[in-house]
């Protein structure tokens, strides 16, 4: 277990600033997520922090000591790869026990070890196949054994559920997570799938362009967005963004309801919805919409759980109102939560 | 040629399906006739410009046919005996094969650093790229021409420089006093220079090969391995030549094959001497069969290569089929 401090970050490659003065602290044993559209900066710090690439500028530590211009395998870090990078002329055994052959480990033990790591991800009976011989999901527990074997003090991942199939990609969610939890080792997790970001972050980064927009708990990201492009990235939908003069007026897609079940400590908001289109989802149906007359942005989405089974057509204007609990403001200058409404 | 043909057959079964919906079908649509006519012309090229010379070197090397007297006569395997009771036959035999692993295997390790070289990005790149693939572009007989100059058994530009350096050509020089090393002229020497002209020659095709078999190697896995903490050293022995493997084996065997088959290097430095020390299948079968005017012994001779690379080409397309499976 170890701590991950980033100082100062930037990189650019030639004019392109790929992360720009990045400061960023893990707690002891999280489980950190870096979220973010592609192109964003994230495996790119992501592997300043692994060692293969180097910062233009700033400090990476691990555990208090400066790392930067460490080689990896003076870090103690894991890292799996989103195309799990396992070696093609290596048995299962071979890759697991490489990170281990490497730092000169005996043979007995290096056995003890494969087999801890192969009974841990359950991939036992595949010791002997070579990896063009596995499935998808298969080939990313092997890459997680071969990632833990050596115990590392942290523990990073880039994106290594995009090349699962839906099914298997929520089921290995769920197993990284616990394993992580059981074992306790700081993770910084990349990915650019809010759901993922969502169900497995203690704590979610997301970034935009090279820079850090917001850090804090998943439910803070979503109920609380630092700004705009973290309002409208997280969620899907994203927030409904109205505006009025210099403020954004923002509210969730599923906050916003039929007027008469809206209920709120400090009192509703009520709005004339025209319903333009809908689309029933089973669980849910979305209405997509606009309100009001005069402002800009009048586009707003409603998230009906199926519970609600009132009748709503597309072309008719209802009644729709958002407690005063759930609108968040922003300034429209620089996108920025704001405390003040609109006047 | 037969590209534009072939797209136009494509076409026009498009065409010709949308608008008709299945009349009268022109010698386009008809997908057998069409790919028979297409390959006839590399079927002819291989029966005639391989096939024929090759069932008539058989012909040759069982008969007494010489360029004197081209009447045809089985003699049975007299020409075979003969040959392998000449004791320059078997040192020819012996030179080609040492000359051409020797260069190769030397051809293999130079490529393999210059390809590595190649893959950083550094200042001046295409003009290192271009310098390499150079030797390659030139003329075999021109090259050979132009080292046949350098090798001078007077003005050597090497002996020159060696005596610059006072290693040739003075009392007590570590070369000896000699005022030249006669490159051409001295039966290791001869070798020495003919290998060194060979790799020159193939060095460019084996970069070129090796280069694509680095680039080749998905970049993560050499990062895996580095995180994984594997020294430099140990990516190389463990990731990169295991995996590159197939191909450098391909392009080992091409040029074991290119200069099994050469001629013209030997043919213009030394005509197989001094004292056909430098003498190899391929040259001898030339000296006996064309110059010595003996076509059944020449036919016979350049024979014993053929179960040779026979079995370097089987090898070669196992190698580029197991080269595709990584």
């Amino acid at each position: 277990m170890a701590r991950v401090e980033i100082r100062g970050v930037s990189k650019t490659f030639g004019e392109v600033r790929a992360v720009d003065h990045v400061d960023l602290e893990t707690v002891e044993g999280e489980f950190l997520v870096l979220l973010g559209p592609s192109g964003c900066g994230k495996t790119t710090l992501l592997r300043m922090v692994a060692g293969i690439e180097e910062p233009t500028a700033g400090d990476i530590l691990i555990d208090e000591k400066i790392v930067t211009n460490q080689p990896p395998r003076m870090r103690n870090i894991a890292m799996v790869f989103q195309s799990y990078a396992l070696y093609p002329h290596m048995s299962v055994y071979r890759n697991i026990a490489f990170p281990l052959r490497t730092r000169g480990v005996d043979k007995a033990s290096i056995r003890k070890k494969v087999e801890w790591a192969a009974g841990m991800f359950g991939i036992g009976r595949l010791l002997d196949r070579k990896p063009r011989e596995l499935s998808g999901g298969e080939r990313q527990r092997v890459a997680l054994a071969r990632a833990m074997v050596r115990e590392p003090s942290v523990f990073l991942l880039d994106e290594p559920l995009s090349n699962l199939d839906a099914l298997l990609r929520a089921s290995a969610r769920e197993e990284l997570r616990q394993f992580q939890k059981r074992v306790g080792v700081t993770t910084i997790y990349v990915t650019h799938d809010q759901v993922e970001a969502m169900g497995l972050g203690d704590r979610i980064v997301v970034m935009s362009k090279g820079k850090i927009r917001q850090v804090g708990t998943p439910m803070e990201i979503y109920h609380w967005p630092a700004d705009t492009f973290v309002a409208t990235f997280v969620g899907s939908p994203p927030m409904n963004l109205l505006g009025e003069d210099d403020i954004l007026t923002g509210f969730r897609p599923e906050t916003f309801l039929p007027a008469d079940l809206v209920y709120g400590t400090e009192g509703i908001v009520t709005y004339p919805f025209e319903v333009t289109w809908m689309e029933y989802l089973g669980a849910e149906r979305l209405l997509y919409g606009n309100v009001g007359e005069k402002s800009h942005a009048r586009h707003v989405v409603s998230r009906l759980p199926g519970s609600v089974n009132l009748p709503i057509e597309a072309g008719k204007t209802y009644p729709f109102a958002v407690s005063r609990n759930d609108l968040r403001f922003f300034d429209r200058k620089n996108g920025l939560r704001t405390d003040r409404g609109p006047a | 040629m037969s590209g534009t043909t072939g797209e136009q057959a494509i076409n026009g079964t498009v065409e010709n399906r949308g608008v008709n919906g299945g009349g009268r079908a022109g010698i386009r649509d008809r997908v057998g006739l069409l790919s028979k006519l297409m390959i006839a012309p590399a079927v002819f090229y291989v029966a005639a410009m391989i096939g024929f010379p090759f069932i008539l070197a058989l012909l040759y090397s069982m008969s007494d046919v010489t360029t004197g007297d081209p009447a045809l006569h089985l003699v049975g395997l007299r020409n075979f005996r003969a040959i392998l009771d000449d004791p320059v036959f078997l040192l020819s035999m012996k030179n080609t094969f040492f000359f051409a692993i020797v260069s190769q295997v030397l051809v293999i390790l130079l490529s393999r650093v210059i390809a590595t070289a190649l893959m950083k990005e550094f200042r001046g790149k295409w003009l290192a790229r271009f310098l390499i693939m150079l030797p390659w572009t030139a003329p075999i007989s021109l090259g050979t021409i132009g080292w046949l100059w350098m090798l001078d058994s007077i003005f050597s530009p090497f002996d020159w420089v060696l005596r610059y350096a006072g290693l040739l050509g003075a009392p007590g020089a570590l070369l000896g006093p000699d005022l030249n090393l006669y490159w051409l002229g001295v039966p290791a020497l001869a070798m020495a220079s003919v290998v060194l002209v060979h790799v020159w020659r193939i060095l460019p095709l084996a970069t070129v090969i090796q280069l694509a078999g680095l680039s080749s190697i998905p970049r993560d896995l050499l990062e895996a391995a580095e995180v994984d903490g594997a020294t430099p050293w140990r990516r190389t022995l463990e990731i990169t030549i295991p995996l590159t493997l197939p191909i450098i084996s391909i392009a080992f065997l091409f040029g074991l094959v290119f200069t099994f088959t050469d001629v013209t290097v030997v043919y213009v430095l030394t005509r197989g001497g001094p004292i056909h020390s430098t003498q190899v299948l391929s040259t001898w079968t030339f000296f006996k069969g064309i110059e010595g005017g003996d076509l059944a012994q020449g036919a016979a001779i350049s024979l014993f290569l053929f179960p040779v690379l026979a079995g370097i080409a089987a090898l070669m397309l196992r190698m580029a089929r197991k080269s595709e499976v990584v």
